[in-house]
């Protein structure tokens, strides 16, 4: 072996595979402001599209005069609800089973509801329309507060349903009733809670909020009315399902539409639905013939566009007096707004709320989820999250909180009590899930050793005393977090959208010179694809990842996939590009066997290449197999190299975490101050580090956010109380905490690497931690639950209620 | 409507438009100059993606007016890489430090990192984290944003980057 030759260490980091904190390809556009977002592409021709919005909550819309608007130079054309009438869109289907209006059709049921659609020259025109165009509207009482939405003298909020019994998930009870939904064992639940030495009850709320990506939801489409071909780009997080449902409604046959998402500023599963702007868009390139661009603002996104949770959690918890659990009940009522258009799995009315169980090991659990409508913007997206999970984690995990107070137990101890242990998987949940791994255990002494967890509440005592003795102002909390998530929907046998079932897809092609392209379902809108799903492909079949390119997006090239939310793309994408590297690998074998004349059997993969056992010297490396496949195919063997697989996954995958966060309160202002932020995180094989980091910085600020200060509220007359970022918070670099990562690493079995998916953990297991904080802080002065957001103000007034005022 | 001139240098190259007084400088320069690196996240200067350079300070181009940029000296991301067309330290230092995820935010917080040095050549981490304030970021909770401009810095003082002990 002469020195030229590369040794193994040098062959495998030339690969820059699974493992390796390779850089981002993606940044080197990004970083020269060359990405290319919706609203970057411009067409000859091209209108722009914007919507008149109703200023009520609640009223009948009894005029629309657009008379004057259109005797403006350049305005080309106003849609009312009557208009899409004549093309069968007036109203068009929900994510969740629900019908919802794309223009108001006699009446509106939210501030700021789409009422008409214009369409200009340019948007300063579009807007100069919107101001002369008349509405006449007739107020109706507005229903704000979901408790109150099934009221007997509640007002009707949909006509269209009334009288109607039966509902997209079975029975209703009320005419504001959307569902009911209920799992698990209610008599062995009730006679548990009979039994228990010790009950906890409390009502927990999860708030209305926003994901509010950077980049809000736009569009463009375009009617080739000669070709009888729609090209729509748009922020799409499923490009594929948006054209599947795009032909469904339109009638356009599916291979004459052509969807691409570009690259997305952000998504948060604010991008997973479809929106009256998208509809209108195309309708308005139908009608004009020409292409349309939609562009939403802030405020629009914010006060419109899919909100996340409103979900009211009655939680009781029975345990014995050691602390073992017996057995869990919730009940929910979900404020889902004017219209049912929650991101769920059709067969899943609450999304994977009864994940709701936690970590634990509960005999036995019942839950019941009731939906009803409200006078607000509907929506329920699944943000930073699979479905619900984050309802579910704040639920439990506060619930135990509680538990552990009451029995004057350490929350830590407590949750090391009722872990579901090592041994148990995959375990078998009271509400029906299959965990498929887990070691919750390590992972908490893992975290409680790294933050000194004893030691912190010796000094929360110390401090507590001091306040008691009048010596400080200053109260500490420890927040505790231990979550279990559960991502990849994931199997069709139960996951489906609007029928679609939730597979995944990857194209992997080799060509001859060994550089690849590969294609997938998914679709990144900042998660950093590009790079890791090269890196999938460079371990599977040795070829550097900088030859790899990755595309997504284009329904045109892109194999069928169902896209990317819900920490999706990982568990159920990632297989399907494994799983399509190894197709070419095994054919690569076959190559290489003829290549080198030995038996395909007496071949071992190395790193880069095949070599005959026993034997390195004689070996073929990918590149040269590649070659081979397109010019000197063993004979018999169709030229090529290349492999498309769709993953069907066998379960979802379960990964989870341990967080801690370490606070600090004034009690005199109600500032709260983060002193340590802790989050050890477990999402199996960790493909780049780097990326994992990053992302689980980005969902802690997210959750930062949503626990201490964010909220879409409403006044008593519906109207939106945070439409802007002046009072819609979002954390700047200044108020974010600093965040400390830790892993520890349990593969998935079922998973052809291992991988979990990781995206929405901080999140999920973020929000309790803040809120678990703020509550330990305040437990020894007698509150048991405090609802979020614990932003200053509502801080300041639990201190004072609690007479820490003095 | 009546359109009126303005004259702007803008990445160093002398333009010259007719656009309506009431045409908002971000869509002056996405729309008219195509310079589409400046993003439109919230049209109420609270997110800073349409950051660009006027005049040696930061401006939020999507609550000024093309018209009150007349005469004026602009650098936009486009303006940004070395003269040679290689990476000037910031983009080196977002990309090394991953100071990024979707890429939207990238071009105004790259802009604002940019003048915030030549105000600031050597800022300490809460100086950095005050000067970014007015760019949101929904991606990266500004960790590695921090560390990126630390980078630059360093880079451009002639150090090599020393990541701070945890």
């Amino acid at each position: 072996m002469n020195d030229m030759t590369p040794s193994r260490e040098q062959r495998e980091a030339a690969l820059e595979g699974m493992g390796c904190k390779r850089k981002r390809v993606e940044d080197i556009r990004f970083t020269q402001g060359k990405g290319k977002y919706v609203d970057d592409i411009k067409m000859p021709g091209m209108l722009h599209g914007d919507f008149v919005r109703s200023p009520y909550a609640h009223a009948k819309v009894t005029k629309i005069d657009a008379t004057e608007a259109l005797k403006i130079p350049g305005v080309i054309a106003v849609l009312t609800a009557e208009d899409l009438k004549g093309v069968n869109l007036a109203w068009m289907p929900t994510l969740a089973g629900d019908v919802q209006m794309v223009l108001a059709d006699g009446k509106v049921l939210y501030q700021n509801q789409e009422v008409a659609f214009v369409v200009a020259e340019d948007r300063y025109i579009a807007d100069d329309a919107i101001q002369l165009i008349e509405v006449e509207y007739e107020e109706l009482p507005v229903l704000v507060d979901p408790f109150k939405s099934m009221d007997p003298d509640a007002p009707v909020l949909r006509p269209d349903l009334e009288g109607k019994m039966e509902g997209a998930h079975g029975p209703r009870k009320h005419h504001n009733h959307i569902f009911n939904w209920s799992v698990g064992d209610e008599d062995a639940t009730d006679k548990a809670f009979a039994e228990a030495e010790v009950t906890v009850k409390e009502m927990i709320s999860y708030h209305r909020t926003h994901p509010s990506p950077l980049e809000t939801c736009q569009c463009l489409a375009s009617m080739d009315k000669v070709n009888g071909e729609l090209t729509l780009y748009g922020t799409f997080q499923a490009p594929h399902v948006i054209r599947t449902v795009a032909s469904l409604l339109s009638t356009i046959p599916e291979h004459k539409i052509h969807v691409i998402a570009p690259d997305v500023g952000g998504g948060f599963g604010n991008k997973v639905g479809a929106y009256p702007g998208y509809i209108c868009s195309i309708v308005a390139s139908i009608v004009t013939g020409q292409p349309v661009k939609w562009v939403e603002d802030r405020m629009e996104n914010l006060s419109t566009t899919s909100f996340a949770r409103d979900y009211h959690m009655t939680t009781e918890i029975a345990a014995k007096k050691d602390g073992t659990v017996t057995g869990l009940k919730v009940h929910v009522l979900g404020d889902h707004g004017g219209f049912d258009a929650c991101a769920d799995p059709s067969k899943w009315p609450a999304g994977f709320f009864n994940i709701v169980t936690g970590s634990y090991d509960f005999p036995v659990a019942h839950l019941s989820v009731d939906g009803v409508y409200t006078n607000k913007a509907p929506g329920g997206v699944a943000y930073r999250c699979s479905f619900r999970v984050t309802e579910a984690a704040y639920c439990i995990e506060r619930g135990m909180d509680v538990l552990a107070q009451k029995l004057g137990m350490d929350p830590a101890d407590l949750r090391l009590k009722n872990f579901i242990k090592p041994e148990q998987f995959p375990y078998n949940s009271a509400l029906g899930w299959e965990y498929d791994s887990g070691d919750y255990h390590t992972a908490m002494h893992k975290a409680m050793d790294a933050i000194d967890y004893r030691g912190l509440r010796e000094e929360q005592k110390a401090k507590q005393e001091a306040f008691k003795r009048g010596e400080t102002r200053e109260i500490m909390g420890i927040g505790v977090c231990f979550f279990t998530e559960i991502v990849g929907a994931g199997p069709s046998k139960n996951c489906d959208i609007l029928g679609v079932a939730m597979f995944d897809s990857a194209e992997i092609r080799i060509h001859p010179t060994g550089s690849v392209i590969s294609r997938m379902g998914s679709k990144s809108q900042g998660q950093g694809h590009e790079t890791t799903w090269a890196q999938i492909i460079a371990t599977e079949i040795g070829i550097p990842a900088a030859d790899i390119m990755v595309e997504e997006g284009d329904t045109d090239t892109a194999p069928y996939g169902l896209g990317t939310y819900g920490s999706r793309s990982t568990p159920v994408a990632g297989a399907a590009i494994a799983l399509a590297a190894r197709k070419i690998r095994a054919k690569a074998q076959m190559i290489a066997a003829h290549m080198l004349e030995v038996s395909e059997f007496d071949l071992e993969w190395d790193i880069d290449g095949f070599q005959v056992k026993g034997n390195p010297e004689a070996r073929k490396s990918m590149k040269e197999i590649a070659w081979a496949a397109y010019n000197a195919p063993p004979p018999g063997i169709e030229p090529g190299l290349e492999a498309v697989s769709y993953y069907d996954p066998p379960n979802m995958t379960y990964p989870f975490g341990a967080y801690f966060c370490v606070m600090d309160i004034d009690v005199d202002t109600g500032v709260a101050k983060t002193r340590r932020f802790y989050a050890l995180d477990d999402c199996g094989t960790r493909i780049n580090p780097m990326i994992i980091e990053g992302q689980v910085h980005g969902g802690l600020t997210e959750a930062f956010a949503i626990a201490m200060g964010q909220e879409i509220s409403y006044d008593e007359m519906g109207n939106v109380m945070g439409a802007s970022f002046m009072d819609f918070f979002l954390p700047t670099a200044v108020e974010t905490p600093h965040w400390e990562t830790d892993h520890t690493v349990t593969p998935s079995p079922h998973h052809p690497i291992g991988a979990k998916g990781v995206g929405e953990s901080p999140n999920v297991g973020g929000v309790p931690a803040f809120s678990n904080a703020v509550n330990d802080a305040f437990g020894f002065l007698g509150s048991t639950h405090i609802q979020m957001p614990h932003d200053a103000w509502r801080v300041w007034q639990v201190a004072k209620n609690l007479g820490a005022h003095g | 409507m009546e359109q009126i001139p303005v004259t702007m240098t803008v990445n160093g190259k002398k333009v010259q438009r007719f656009v309506e007084p009431r045409t908002l400088l971000i869509h002056f320069l996405r729309e008219d100059l195509n310079l589409t690196g400046p993003h439109i996240g919230c049209e109420t200067s609270h997110c800073g993606a349409c950051t660009v350079d006027m005049n040696g300070m930061s401006v939020k181009s999507c609550t000024l007016f093309a018209a009150q940029a007349n005469n004026a000296e602009l650098t936009t991301i486009e303006g940004m890489a070395n003269a040679d067309g290689t990476l000037s330290a910031l983009q080196e230092g977002f990309r090394q430090m991953h100071g990024l995820q979707c890429g939207f935010c990238t071009p105004g917080m790259i802009t604002r990192a940019h003048t915030l040095l030549q105000e600031n050549p050597d800022p300490t981490e809460e100086e950095i984290r005050f000067g970014i304030a007015g760019n949101l970021c929904r991606c990266t909770g500004y960790q590695n944003i921090v560390k990126a401009i630390q980078y630059a810095a360093a880079k451009l003082n002639g150090r090599d980057y020393q990541e701070a002990a945890e």
